[in-house]
């Protein structure tokens, strides 16, 4: 694989959210609003990345039976890093975020990539892989919160977008889009659509 | 009492996969059918329940704020919550690794059984997830912790059953749109039991 | 060195974990002052949020030393309690716990832009998913409310999140916490199902209702131990 289908092929064709399967746990509890969505997707790309090369860098000295162990201790590390810089320089969307930052660790997506790409390759291609790939799930994240947001409070970043004259016509925002379950419902579209354009995705 | 009520709502109205979509990785790729979906579940409440006490301990007696004043009153300013994340999450993994061990050993029938996907466990989001909820609500003492555990664990083994048991019956029995096989009607499968979980909010005993 | 030896993986592991733990330690304690200064920042925000100042992100600390003129803790009497721990720092979330004869009530005293005294009472309590918390306002007759300010921490958006929307605070405005000299909370009822006997309620949240029950039960608990601090203002 050259550099360049490293870094666009996670974008749809093996995107991590709804190719791979992977990360589906935040991509659901963070997409309420898009501001906490962003937060979480650049989160996500700064961790994936470093995580990435730091274990690309290293990979020859790890040793094989103690390697889950020593991924996760750097995952760790970078994601307290994270969540430290956030409450220092982002309270607000932090507190927002809550418990879902602590949970990038055991995001699949980041024990995916380590395990599958950088623990077999060098540090460059392993960085393009890691903000590829966390492009891919901020790209997912943004599309789920864009109609969450619009759909369910009829804002979005918090700047109302449903004209007022709406309102009074009678138009109501959709409580439904609100609850949980219905990021389930707009990710399996997203993957409808995407596996309708793109046919060998389908299964049988 | 309070810990029954706890129990009930950490099954129902708390419930990690319907209420937090937590565990959903793994919850997704191994529903496919009843039996090892089954065990799957029976291993994560396992873990759920032993992680959760030991990490309980560990946050109240090391990790928060003034938490090492047993060592002595000097301690008393020592903060080391920036570490929780770091210890829960070696706590899950050591744990992971012990268990695996032990059961190879004692039980090896229960092991080629489970043992595929004892190693999964470790990145569940639902253990981790456990343990930050744990913190962040501030249990009262260990027994609330350990039936919180228990209570998440029987939870999602009761979700991904129901669901890997509907997974079966649908691949069998019902025409889906072709994009949808699969992934997406599984999606949405688990979202409308979500739906149907959220009847129980309010729950109290 | 042989990479599979037990020696070796010590070694590692024990390396790795001092490192990791160094750049933990390291960024944890040169960002502590910030993140100290943001939490402190939040909740000066909050107290003034109660009596609906909203200051400019960077004028936080000097809006609250302007408009906050005093405060002290009061016991169960009403009587001020000498000596303790300074209001700002008093444990709301972990007092609210104990019996109300055991706690220290901090007590805000604003003075706004005309001259007009408010006193403002911190409360904590559950909702739904998780902890709620809020400050209430009070005329300096000690009992007409002027302003509420609620939070939460993982309620549901759009449900039990609205109690910090303004359509559900705004309703306590005006409310009376003292009624015939005695002190009665404000209820939290289902939305068109008023109590009888007592015009002071405001309307629940339709489809919140956990977290509204949540909030009456939060202004229960956290209010009425501060009965005698308020009736003594309204003798004054």
């Amino acid at each position: 694989m050259s550099n360049k289908e490293v870094f666009f092929n996670p974008f749809s064709k093996s995107n991590p959210v709804i190719v791979q399967i992977l990360g589906i746990c935040s991509a659901l509890a963070v997409t309420v609003k898009l501001e906490p969505a962003l937060v979480m997707g650049l989160s996500v790309i700064a961790v994936l990345a470093f995580s990435n090369v730091i274990i690309s860098l290293i990979r020859n000295t790890i040793p094989t039976n103690i390697r889950i162990i020593v991924q996760l201790v750097i995952v760790a590390g970078l994601v307290v890093i994270v969540s430290q810089l956030l409450q220092a320089y982002a309270y607000n969307v932090n507190k927002q975020l809550s418990v879902f930052i602590g949970l990038i660790i055991t995001n699949c997506i980041l024990m995916g990539r380590l395990e599958a790409f950088a623990m077999a390759n060098r540090p460059w291609p392993s960085f393009l892989d890691g903000v590829g790939n966390g492009i891919g799930y901020a790209i997912i994240l943004i599309i789920v919160a864009f109609f969450r947001e619009l759909l369910g409070s009829g804002t979005l970043l918090g700047y109302q977008v449903v004209p007022q004259c709406f309102y009074e016509a009678g138009y109501v925002n959709n409580g439904l889009m609100i609850l949980p379950p219905m990021a389930l419902i707009v990710v399996a579209c997203i993957i409808w659509v995407h596996r309708s354009i793109n046919k060998d995705l389908q299964e049988k | 009492m309070e810990n029954l009520n706890l129990f009930i709502r950490s099954i129902f109205v708390d419930n990690m996969i319907f209420a937090y979509f937590l565990g959903m990785c793994s919850f997704i790729a191994v529903s496919k059918n009843v039996k090892t979906a089954f065990g799957l579940g029976i291993a994560v409440t396992f873990m759920l329940t032993v992680t959760l006490p030991v990490n309980y301990l560990l946050n109240t007696y090391v990790l928060s704020p003034g938490a090492l004043t047993w060592l002595g009153p000097e301690y008393a300013d020592v903060d080391l919550s920036f570490l929780s994340l770091i210890v829960f999450i070696a706590v899950i993994a050591s744990m992971t690794q012990l268990v695996e061990m032990v059961v190879e050993k004692y039980a090896p029938a229960l092991y080629a059984s489970l043992g595929i996907f004892l190693p999964l466990i470790a990145v569940n989001c639902a253990i981790l997830g456990g343990s930050l909820f744990m913190q962040q609500r501030g249990f009262a003492n260990t027994g609330t912790a350990v039936f919180a555990g228990l209570g998440w664990g029987i939870g999602w083994l009761l979700a991904i059953t129901a669901v890997a048991a509907i997974r079966e019956r649908i691949a069998q029995y019902s025409n889906i749109p072709a994009p949808l096989r699969g992934v997406g009607i599984t999606f949405i499968i688990t979202a409308l039991m979500g739906v149907a979980f959220m009847s129980f909010l309010g729950i109290k005993i | 060195m042989n990479k599979q030896g037990n020696l070796y993986t010590i070694i590692y592991i024990v390396v790795l974990v001092v490192v990791v733990g160094a750049a933990l330690a390291f960024t944890s304690i040169s960002l502590k002052d910030r993140q100290q200064a943001n939490v402190k920042a939040d909740k000066m925000t909050q107290i003034l949020a109660s009596v609906r100042i909203t200051p400019a992100p960077g004028d936080v600390i000097s809006d609250y030393n302007r408009y906050i003129t005093d405060t002290y803790c009061v016991d169960m009497q009403g009587n001020k309690v000498e000596g303790a721990t300074p209001a700002f720092d008093v444990n709301v979330a972990e007092l609210s716990k104990e019996a109300p004869e055991k706690r220290l009530l901090p007590v805000y005293v604003c003075t706004l832009a005309d001259g007009s005294t408010k006193y403002i009472l911190p409360m904590y309590g559950a909702g739904l998913w998780g902890p709620i918390w809020g400050y209430i306002s009070v005329d300096s007759d000690g009992s007409t409310v002027y302003g509420t300010y609620f939070a939460h921490q993982g309620e549901t958006p759009g449900l039990g999140a609205e109690i910090e929307k303004p359509h559900f605070r705004d309703q306590f405005d005006g409310k009376h916490l003292i009624k015939d000299g005695t002190f009665m909370p404000i209820s939290v009822v289902k939305h068109g199902l008023a109590p009888q006997g007592n015009e002071d309620y405001v309307d629940g949240i339709s489809g919140g209702t956990i977290t509204s029950k949540g909030v009456g039960a939060m202004i229960d608990n956290c209010l009425s131990p501060y009965s005698a601090f308020l009736e003594n203002l309204q003798a004054k």
